[in-house]
């Protein structure tokens, strides 16, 4: 094979792949994992939601909770939602000085968010729960634990992609793959709109 | 690109029209810790009672509504095609299969549940 049909190969590789249903096969495959995620967060917020009450040993939900903390983070993700769409703006309008900007906002919404969950875990390892204290402990810790990697993944994501985007690969004719990123993105932000009220919220608020 | 193809390189909706998202999603997240802050904090009479007593129902509307928000306007489903939205639609509806199976599978043996009620 040679060269001129290797960069040939090359080029096509990065093209969009059609389905027959009038969609990008990626676009498709992102909305089918995403699907998948509603289970897997499903199962995991009733799992928190039966056990919530179970903590006869260790620190319960009124012991642990800071409502402030939680709702700063709960702003940041959703604004970082909104930077997101507007970075996908500029990428999609050829507006690389808009994509920067709004791209950067949204690896730092995410750094931030890592952080505080980061913050808030350790505090409660301070006030004695931990993983196994109790059914409930175990259940928030992996509940928010897999949401808190999700936002890591994402931001490392989106962290490449700002990269690219530095560099000047993403032309508006490749802004599906910043598309499929904010995707992601999104989603990982509509299971905390649910977990925020779930989780938090409601558990503070139950007698 | 194919001609057969939906175009991906142009804006789904406007920058405006963003902002306007996020200032709602914004609102209702405020509604939901004021309906918290007043309900914790409600006696056995008046308004904040009343807050209190539907207090579950409303969070989880306030939350479908920002839900409803999010995946339309900024996961583009309104503006996509609507083969997307089944594909949403139906993980959505097999995730209320799921939530129901399991209240049944784990509180079957531990408590009638249907009687006290899962948020008691």
């Amino acid at each position: 094979m040679t060269a001129a049909v290797l960069d040939h190969d090359s080029a096509d590789a990065h093209e969009e792949h059609p389905t027959s249903l009038r969609i990008d096969s990626r676009k498709l495959a992102i909305w089918t994992f995403i699907g998948s995620e509603c289970l897997f967060f499903a199962a995991l917020i009733t799992t928190f939601v039966i056990y919530r009450n179970s903590h006869a040993t260790g620190p319960g939900p009124k012991d642990v909770f800071e409502v402030p903390l939680v709702t700063a983070g709960t702003a940041v993700l959703l604004f970082s939602s909104f930077f997101v769409v507007m970075a996908l703006n500029g990428a999609q309008e050829g507006n690389r000085k808009k994509l920067l900007l709004w791209l950067s906002l949204t690896v730092l919404c995410g750094c931030f968010f890592v952080g505080m969950q980061v913050y808030e875990f350790t505090g409660f390892m301070h006030k004695g729960m931990g993983y196994s204290t109790n059914l409930f402990a175990t259940s928030f810790f992996t509940l928010t634990g897999f949401h808190g990697t999700h936002v890591a993944i994402g931001t490392l994501w989106l962290g490449t992609l700002l990269k690219d985007a530095y560099k000047g690969r993403i032309p508006p004719n490749k802004a599906l793959n910043l598309e499929i990123a904010a995707l992601y993105w999104h989603f990982v932000d509509v299971v905390w709109i649910i977990i925020f009220p779930v989780v938090y919220l409601m558990s503070l608020f139950a007698k | 690109m194919s001609t057969q193809t939906v175009a991906h390189d142009q804006p789904h909706a406007s920058g405006g029209k963003y902002v306007q998202i996020a200032v709602i999603l914004f609102v209702l997240t405020a509604l939901e810790v004021a309906l918290f802050e007043v309900s914790h904090e409600a006696g056995p009479t008046g308004f904040g009672a009343l807050l209190a007593s539907h207090f579950v129902v409303i969070l989880l509307a306030l939350s479908a509504l920002k839900f409803w928000f999010v995946a339309m306007f900024y996961m583009h489903l309104k503006f996509d095609l609507k083969v997307l939205r089944y594909v949403f639609a139906s993980s959505l509806l097999i995730a209320v299969v799921v939530i129901s199976a399991l209240f049944v599978l784990f509180t079957y043996n531990r408590t009638l549940w249907w009687a006290t009620g899962v948020w008691k």
